[in-house]
């Protein structure tokens, strides 16, 4: 059973993850133009897919991103009551979300972000585009290949709940957390850079 | 030079616990080879055809004489008692024990050093100027940028998963020496008219198997818009460059994709984001960084010397090595040094343990106990004294690090190749010895004059041969190890890539053809032009001829 951590503590993982439904094959995986996830070489599920996505009925659901576009008008009341929440896959764009919502992705109680492999990290700039383009400000919480080698990083660029693979040990995933005291640069955690704390401060002989 | 605070010094005894927390799972099986192997590439750590290989960081190329003694002990200790200096200013352990290797970066940390980003698909250590600071042509002292720079890229949390590495080149001067058109990002400080520095932006040149010169998205930048506005290039590349190739997931790749006007349309777009933000470097900020840049407490000197000029006239030896390794400097009476590890015979770049002592005396008896490792894999004493220069060089002599052959053809740039690197199609450091066998004559060396040759052991080109005026490339054919020769490449404010002459090699035609090269440049060349010039004006075609011309049965030869 995967562990789930938000802030630093073990927590109960009361929302059901939604995947879509093996397609058999990749589809529309194409070349060209200056369509982004095709640029990269990424598959898109076609409707058909999509439209097979079993979402249940009740309970608090993490949808992925391609069945929320096609269904969120249905899914409106389920939305105001709370139930809702949609994951990104880490080639998806955050906009698509913002768009549908009409800006405000605080509607959302949850967005998950997928790493698919833990190599793969366009997620990171995912959060950091979440929290500070969109002001994103409920839980952001980090899917798939999440080790504790990533924890530091995850935290910094915003998410702050990880559902861990499966073989990883919660208490040194918190514990990856703090790796480091005082990083460098600044990111979604407005960490002041060093230099400027430095200011004032005497420069060593 | 930059010296560590609390800060730095936390920073890098972190990552050595949790590097060694990695190691240790993965030597307990808990931590799969596969998932150790970025963590420990971020740490520096290859696994190679013998041994693993360990880079060590030189951030921007700075030394001081105390890290020198420290890389020394270490290479004797934990390795075979000589390191080797490579194009990214970095040194490399060629035989660590993998259990050795977080003790290795725990003793670094001693010295202010480690070996953080030195691999993997992350930002890699920013290289710049071996001159910076001491230049005369200098416009803008490029290390306070670069420190600024490694701070924002240590560890930066968006980016240490890119689809690829990440290499990032500064130079502040008229005469580019930092190869910025040939980096994922290239950035040349200069001035306006009322003295603000300003930054051209150069991003998607690189070499490897599809060299591309970098394209300017920006071309005045003002520096304190840097990490704001790199973050909004690695942004765009992190999200929409390749993943699913290697060989096109560098930046350049995306950049031709879709074209240089809209990258820079979409990092600008991007930037506005965060323009202005926290990020933006203050003037203090910069003043501190620059603080730590100070020219050193040197005594002013006179311009000329009496004792220098008479051993400058006297004695031959020391003429010859002055006017190749000596360069003259932004202060009267003072000269900048490099120290050739190009000794003729010994692979290009490798310096033992003894050598690194005895640099690092020489660091602290001649240059204010600091030095410079160049990407032409020299090393620099920045600032000697004219009048010290005969003394400096009878020890270097000592040392055999007085080959007075820098710029010359000998002076090659070459990778580890098929000796060191599971990747390689074919050895280079026996053919760059074969060539200086054949070279060995100084007053023939001298009579060719500037020349660089590069050699590199496959297409991954990290002996820079597309920008070698010539340059050599390891191929493999039908298993066997065959060469690739190219003419015309240069890096500085011309660079170009090389144009192949044709069909490949054996390894022992090498020599000859380099030779037939050479002579084919003396007998048409004008008094003043170097290789590069009579390459550029003639073109290949009468070099082709001469070094394949003789026999015919070369050309049934192809597909090199
Ligand atoms: C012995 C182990 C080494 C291995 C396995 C290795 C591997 C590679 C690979 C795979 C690339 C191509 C990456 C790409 O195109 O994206 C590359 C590029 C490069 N390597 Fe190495 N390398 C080694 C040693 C060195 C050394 C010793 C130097 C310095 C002398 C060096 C300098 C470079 C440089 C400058 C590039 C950049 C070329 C570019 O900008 O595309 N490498 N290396
Ligand atoms: S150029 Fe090729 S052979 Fe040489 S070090 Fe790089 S990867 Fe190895």
């Amino acid at each position: 059973m995967a562990d789930l951590i938000r802030g630093e503590a073990l927590a109960q993982n009361e929302w059901t993850w939604v995947k879509l439904p093996d397609s058999g094959e990749p589809v529309r995986k194409s070349a060209g133009k200056v369509v982004l996830f095709k640029l990269t070489g990424e598959p898109a599920a076609a409707d058909d897919v999509i439209d097979r996505c079993e979402v249940p009925a009740t309970g608090k659901v993490l949808i992925p991103l391609s069945v929320w576009l096609r269904r969120h008008e249905a899914l409106a009341a389920r939305v105001a009551a709370g139930e809702i929440g949609v994951w990104l896959d880490s080639h998806e764009e955050p906009t698509e979300l913002a768009d549908s919502l009409g800006g405000d992705l605080n509607r959302l109680p949850l967005i998950g972000v997928n790493f698919p492999k833990f190599i793969d990290g366009r997620g990171f700039s995912v959060g950091f585009i979440l929290r500070s383009r969109y002001g994103y400000r409920n839980e952001m919480r980090a899917l798939g290949d999440v080790l504790r080698d990533q924890m530091f990083f995850f935290r910094r660029t915003g998410f702050d709940a990880y559902l861990l693979r499966a073989d990883q040990k919660p208490e040194r995933c918190i514990a990856a957390l703090n790796d480091f005291s005082t990083p460098y640069q600044t990111s979604t955690d407005g960490n002041v850079p060093v230099f400027r704390r430095r200011i004032g401060q005497k420069v060593p002989a | 030079m930059y010296r560590y605070d609390d800060y730095d010094r936390a920073l890098v005894i972190e990552r050595v616990a949790q590097y060694r927390d990695q190691l240790q799972r993965n030597l307990a099986g808990e931590l799969s080879d596969d998932e150790f192997r970025p963590l420990r590439l971020q740490n520096g750590l290859y696994i190679q055809r013998h041994a693993p290989m360990l880079r060590i960081a030189v951030p921007y190329g700075m030394l001081a004489s105390r890290q020198l003694r420290k890389l020394a002990d270490i290479a004797r200790r934990y390795d075979r008692e000589y390191g080797h200096f490579t194009t990214r200013q970095n040194l490399q352990l060629n035989w660590p024990k993998l259990e050795d290797t977080a003790d290795i970066l725990a003793e670094l940390a001693t010295v202010e050093m480690h070996a953080i980003q030195t691999s993997g698909n992350c930002i890699r250590n920013i290289t710049t100027d071996p001159f910076a600071g001491v230049a005369p042509d200098e416009i803008v002292d490029p290390r306070p940028y670069c420190e600024v720079l490694r701070q924002w890229s240590t560890f930066h949390p968006e980016f240490a998963f890119l689809p690829r590495k990440f290499k990032i080149a500064v130079s502040g001067t008229v005469e580019d020496r930092a190869v910025t058109y040939a980096h994922d990002v290239g950035l040349q400080l200069y001035r306006d008219d009322q003295g603000e520095v300003l930054v051209r932006v150069i991003v998607g040149g690189g070499m490897g198997r599809t060299p591309i010169l970098g394209s300017v998205i920006h071309d005045a930048l003002p520096w304190r818009h840097l990490p704001t506005y790199l973050d909004a290039v690695l942004r765009v590349y992190n999200r929409y460059g390749r993943r699913d190739n290697a060989y096109k997931a560098r930046i350049k790749i995306l950049v031709k994709a879709i074209g240089a006007e809209e990258f820079a349309r979409q990092v600008n777009e991007e930037w506005q984001l965060e323009r202005d933000g926290i990020a933006t470097v203050t003037d203090e900020e910069l003043e501190l960084a620059a603080a730590a840049f100070q020219d050193p407490d040197a005594p002013a000197r006179p311009a000329r010397d009496a004792g220098f000029d008479e051993k400058l006239a006297g004695d031959r030896a020391f003429a010859r090595w002055v006017s190749r390794c000596v360069r003259a400097h932004k202060r009267p009476g003072y000269r900048s040094v490099t120290l050739s590890l190009k000794p003729h015979g010994l692979p290009p770049g490798d310096i033992t343990s003894d050598q690194m002592d005895a640099v690092a005396d020489l660091a602290d008896r001649y240059s204010f106990g600091e030095l410079r490792v160049t990407h032409e894999q020299n090393l620099v004493l920045a600032d000697v004294p004219l009048a010290d220069l005969y003394a400096l060089w009878q020890e270097a002599r000592k040392h055999n690090l007085a080959t007075p052959n820098i710029g010359l053809l000998t002076d090659m740039i070459c990778c580890p190749g098929g000796d060191f690197c599971s990747l390689a199609n074919a050895k280079s450091i026996p053919i760059a010895q074969a060539i200086q066998a054949e070279f060995d004559d100084l007053d023939y060396l001298y009579d060719i004059g500037d020349l660089e040759l590069n050699i590199s052991g496959c297409m991954n080109s990290c002996g820079h041969h597309h920008v070698g005026h010539i340059g050599i490339l390891g191929v493999d054919k039908a298993g066997s190890e065959w060469y690739q020769v190219s003419i015309g490449g240069a890096q500085g404010n011309t660079t170009s890539l090389g144009d192949v002459i044709g069909p490949s090699f054996a390894a022992d035609e090498v020599p000859g053809v380099v030779k037939k090269l050479i002579e084919t440049y003396v007998s048409a060349r004008t008094p003043e032009e170097r290789f590069l010039d009579t390459v550029r004006r003639l073109g290949v075609a009468p070099f082709k001829a001469r070094v394949y011309g003789e026999s015919s049965k070369k050309a049934e030869v192809t597909h090199g």
